[in-house]
């Protein structure tokens, strides 16, 4: 068997991919705290880096989503069928026997139809959940002002927002364990540190 | 000056503002007199202001006997004032709800203190600025019974004392009663030429020692603001700001702004300008605004729509020694000790517990507010109101609601307590305690008489059945605003078991969380986890076997 490389991810998208995972993470951190359900920076603190973390994290989507339009990255995120069937039989079939990896990432197909599909879920699903129910919960005084008081409850957008996270929180468990199926264990994960993915 | 322990409290016949009239000279526990130095001239700042010096006035160049007759030699100048005092809730004792018509005032209330000023008049009038009231014959229209200097006076030697209906003391006079210590007459000339604006220490003679007993009835009011640190009133510090009461409570034709009966609970918009009439000028947000904090803080500016600014800047009211009283239990007075006399006790701090003319009391110190839903309208039991004795009487209610745009979260003092009702009627009894005629409980001991003579007075019907029924009162707390670095931080309130757990209606992170969902949620993450550990499992179980 030999070894390929090809660059996969950019130097911004691998940057963004990064911070985005230490602020999701942090955030996961600091929002359960808010949350109740443990004790750790102390609720104001909590509150604190949440709410910053919030704000960098959008900062980071204003040049990320530049980003993704001018390079036409997006298209990465369009679902397809195509070796769906087959990705599918290799997660639950052939990983354990070591059959090769259907699908041949490229620069212009960076991810598996199950992958894209995820990740598709995460910007179109959990992402808004969260950060639509996290903008109405940071301006919690100005419903009043828009003329959405009336319309929302604080109680069901923090349902909401609670919601989103527990999604992200699975979503960030199974996405680390996929990081280890690649064409080594650590192949995936090398990927995104350096851009250049082995591939078969 | 300062009466000990000594000053017993049983003395004091008291109605609920019966108190001697200068601060330091009222029966304040012994604790309270380190808090409260006494004072003999108030702000000379205010006073040298003036343009006016009132020793070089020819009209007062005289001496006065009386009160009235400094109240006339005033008015020959200022010919409006006693007009305006009249219009005021100082003279008339009573105010009107503008939205319920309710007449309430202490002239028409029933309070959980000495509960009713009718038939009491001789005493409670002490504190009523003016001279004469008596009984309910008294004349509202005579302008030279406008008390004039009880607000005034800057020598702090003017004094009103219990019995006299609002006259200062005219001659040298034992007070308490069998105390040996005295009271003098103030020079009346004197105290008329030394006038002044009103100080800490004039509002507080009466509004200190309410229900006669330093503290005893706001929590948030007593002696030790006459000489406040930061620590007690960040507004008041006389080493800072040096609020006087009027600072907040501007005043206007005598009219004194931010009555607790006509209260804004929800003052909104930006602090306001001079001239600005559209609210209480006795509101935090006249001068604060509704959004005081720094941007970096916006998060505390939210909270203005719900929480009154109160509730996190008074973390704790009566924070002295002084203390605040908690209860008053009427159904334990006319009670004697063991050799059949009347007796009084104390509690640890010297505070009054016990007096068999009026029952038994509870004090506490640095006390946690309570917390409500206030919309800054209180309905109140007025004399006469029919009660519902299988339930706590509230004698005053609180309104508001979460879901009322004008209401916010207040800081309150719930003071119980339990006091006479009609049985038959229903209705609180007015009873007759002051004085020293047969009827009077504080004299005689007897209930019976006491009610039958309070009810005449008061015009109800009288049943001749009476007992006990449990009451509370609601007051909201508003002054000993701490400093920001005592001010309540976060997680006081936004925790399980934090000061707002039985507030109703408002979502609070880490306090409210919906448990299906949090059960669900970590039900999935723990699937998600288990499943993937099931499948790396296998993955390395099958590669060792390959390998």
């Amino acid at each position: 068997m030999t070894t390929n490389k090809i660059y996969v991810f950019k130097r911004f998208e691998r940057f963004w991919h990064w911070s985005q995972a230490m602020l999701i993470i942090f955030m996961l951190i600091t929002g359960f705290e808010v949350h109740g359900s443990y004790p750790l920076f102390g609720f104001a603190k909590a509150v604190d880096l949440h709410t910053l973390s919030a704000w960098t994290l959008i900062g980071l989507w204003v040049f990320a989503i530049f980003w993704h339009f001018t390079t036409g990255e997006w298209k990465q995120y369009i679902p397809t069928t195509e070796k769906m069937i087959a990705m599918i039989r290799f997660y639950s079939v052939g990983i354990f026997k070591g059959a090769p990896h259907p699908f041949r990432p490229t620069t212009l197909k960076k991810h598996n139809p199950l992958q894209r599909l995820a990740y598709l879920g995460v910007l179109l699903l959990i992402g808004p959940l969260l950060w639509l129910s996290g903008w109405f919960y940071l301006f919690y005084a100005d419903w009043q002002a828009w003329g959405v008081d009336n319309v929302l409850s604080l109680e069901w957008v923090a349902l909401f927002h609670t919601a989103g996270a527990f999604m992200m929180l699975a979503f960030l468990i199974a996405h680390v364990y996929l990081t280890t199926t690649g064409h080594t264990p650590t192949s995936h994960i090398r990927a995104m540190l350096t851009g250049w993915e082995e591939v078969d | 000056m300062l009466s000990g322990r000594k000053t017993s409290l049983s003395a004091l016949a008291s109605c609920a503002m019966l108190v001697a009239m200068t601060a330091f000279s009222a029966p304040a526990p012994s604790l309270a007199m380190s808090a409260a130095t006494p004072q003999t001239v108030t702000d000379t700042r205010q006073k040298s202001a003036s343009t006016a010096d009132h020793s070089k006035f020819k009209e007062l160049d005289k001496p006065f006997r009386t009160g009235p007759e400094v109240t006339e030699a005033c008015l020959i100048c200022h010919t409006e004032a006693a007009k305006q005092v009249q219009h005021t809730k100082h003279w008339t004792w009573e105010s009107v709800d503008p939205k319920t018509g309710q007449k309430r005032g202490k002239k028409n209330i029933i309070n959980n203190y000495c509960t009713s000023t009718v038939s009491n008049e001789k005493d409670c009038m002490a504190c009523h600025a003016g001279y004469g009231w008596k009984d309910s014959s008294f004349d509202f229209t005579i302008e030279k019974n406008v008390d004039c200097l009880v607000c005034h006076d800057t020598t702090a030697t003017y004094r009103k004392l219990p019995g006299d209906a609002g006259h200062p003391v005219y001659e040298r006079r034992e007070f308490p009663p069998k105390s040996g210590k005295f009271v003098d007459p103030a020079d009346l000339k004197k105290v008329a030429q030394s006038i002044g604006k009103p100080s800490r220490s004039n509002c507080g003679s009466c509004h200190f020692f309410g229900a006669g007993a330093n503290g005893a009835k706001h929590g948030d009011l007593d002696s030790s603001l006459q000489h406040p640190g930061k620590y007690l009133d960040v507004h008041m510090d006389e080493k800072g700001l040096n609020f006087a009461c009027t600072t907040c409570h501007a005043t206007s034709s005598h009219q004194v702004s931010g009555s607790r009966y006509n209260m804004a609970a929800a003052a909104k918009g930006p602090a306001h300008i001079r001239g600005n009439p559209d609210s209480s000028p006795a509101a935090c947000q006249s001068c604060h605004g509704n959004k005081p904090h720094p941007q970096q803080m916006a998060k505390l500016n939210q909270h203005t729509a719900k929480i009154a600014c109160q509730t996190c800047h008074i973390p704790e009211y009566a924070r002295n020694d002084i203390g605040t009283e908690l209860s008053w239990d009427w159904s334990k007075a006319t009670r004697m000790g063991e050799d059949g006399k009347p007796f009084v006790r104390k509690d640890s701090a010297g505070r009054r517990a016990f007096d068999s003319k009026k029952g038994a009391w509870v004090w506490d110190s640095y006390v946690i507010p309570e917390y409500r839903w206030f919309n800054g309208v209180s309905t109140y039991k007025v004399i006469g109101d029919k009660i519902d004795p299988s339930k706590t009487v509230q004698i005053n209610e609180v309104g508001g609601s979460p879901d009322d745009p004008d209401s916010r979260i207040w800081p309150t003092k719930v003071h119980r307590g339990k006091q006479p009702y009609d049985t038959v009627n229903n209705t609180l009894t007015v009873q007759h305690t002051g004085g020293e005629d047969d009827t009077a409980l504080w004299h005689n001991y007897d209930w019976q008489k006491a009610i039958g003579a309070g009810m005449k007075a008061a015009n109800l019907p009288y049943s001749g059945k009476f007992d006990f029924v449990s009451t509370e009162l609601t007051w909201p707390i508003t002054h000993m605003v701490a400093p920001k670095e005592d001010a309540l931080s976060c997680a006081q309130c936004h925790s399980k078991d934090g000061r707002l757990k039985d507030i109703r209606g408002v979502y609070m992170p880490s306090r409210d969380a919906n448990n299906l969902l949090d059960r669900a949620g970590w039900a999935l993450a723990l699937l998600t986890l288990i499943g993937v550990l099931i499948h790396g499992g296998i993955r390395i179980l099958t590669s060792k076997k390959e390998g």
